[in-house]
């Protein structure tokens, strides 16, 4: 259990229940992404739970498969692009009056495509958040384990 | 009200048994006790949306402090009583205390809060963002300022780590 390689992961048990898990826990985040304007949720617990079921593949699998579906450069610049994204839609207010202005439409109350600019908000916040958070998971976790590898 | 109690007692227990604990290992699940109770607490108090952000962000924190705790050496050694570290503790901890009760007593009630801006929120929200979640309504329109401002702390934050944790561009020892 205290491995750092990262290379192995952990044992058959772990692999499959993750292999069945990890996708619905995927898929999980986007759905409260996509309801955050209309259930509970947002981008930010949506990122999270994003970024929670890659910390689950790389904790299953090990750093080599999970960098095999994300590049570590890949999860960095993610973070920059949801940051800028989210100014993006800020800055684009200034087409309805000003900064952080609600140009689009609002559309029908609870269908899933209204609220005008808050669900894209939400799109922005949660590429930011996930990637910023498994980053993080990467910096604090992976990056030590490989160093003292090294040594 | 009796169950958000409970769930505020176990709170309590699992940060002081967090304190206490000499294992690193154990301290770091007492903390997740702490946090887990408190997205109950938000669900109690019905805040789902809050509740489920602290479950998640819970979890998170819980393993990246389990694996960076297991990689550590446990340096849990207790280094004794001092005296007088202890009175200046306890009295900071009574002045504190008496602060908070004076604090508090000027706050309106519980549950009965002056909802001055929060009615017009709650009134208009709909017709406004055309957002059902109304707290979506406000972080993402009405606070969308205060979200930015969230954000930029957090991107903050995860670059200071990525910059702290770094391996490129760091010189050895040796290189000096």
């Amino acid at each position: 259990m205290a491995r750092n390689d990262g290379e192995a992961g952990m044992t058959l048990v772990v692999k499959t229940v993750t292999r069945l898990t990890v996708g619905l826990i995927f898929l999980y985040g986007i759905y409260i992404v996509l309801n955050g304007h209309l259930s509970p949720g947002g981008g930010f617990a949506g990122g999270v739970i994003i970024a929670l079921s890659f910390i689950n593949l790389f904790l299953a699998f090990g750093a080599k498969k999970t960098f095999e579906i994300i590049r570590k450069d890949a999860v960095t610049a993610l973070e920059s692009v949801g940051a800028v994204l989210f100014l993006g839609i800020a800055l684009l207010g200034f087409i309805d009056g000003g900064f952080f202005s609600n140009f689009l439409p609002q559309g029908e109350l609870f269908s899933l495509v209204s609220g005008g600019a808050i669900p894209l908000s939400n799109i922005a916040i949660c590429i930011k958040v996930g990637a910023g958070i498994f980053g993080m998971f990467l910096a604090l976790v992976a990056f030590r384990g490989s160093e003292r590898e090294g040594k | 009200m009796i169950e958000l109690y409970i769930v505020m007692a176990l709170m309590i227990a699992g940060a002081l048994a967090a304190v206490e604990m000499r294992n690193l290992l154990s301290a770091v699940i007492a903390v997740g006790v702490v946090g887990l109770g408190l997205s109950i607490v938000f669900l109690l108090l019905k805040a789902p949306e809050i509740a489920l952000t602290q479950l998640v962000v819970e979890i998170v924190a819980v393993i990246i402090l389990i694996r960076a705790t297991l990689t550590l050496e446990d340096s849990g050694e207790w280094l004794g009583s001092r005296p007088l570290g202890s009175l200046l503790g306890a009295l900071f901890a009574a002045l504190t205390v008496w602060v908070g009760i004076v604090a508090f007593k000027s706050l309106p009630a519980f549950g009965d809060p002056l909802m001055l801006v929060s009615q017009r929120y709650l009134a208009d929200a709909a017709a406004d963002t055309g957002a059902a979640n109304i707290v979506a309504a406000i972080i993402l329109d009405y606070r969308a300022y205060d979200t930015l401002g969230e954000a930029t702390v957090l991107f903050t934050a995860v670059v200071g780590v990525l910059t702290v944790m770094r391996r490129k561009g760091v010189k050895d020892h040796g290189e000096k």
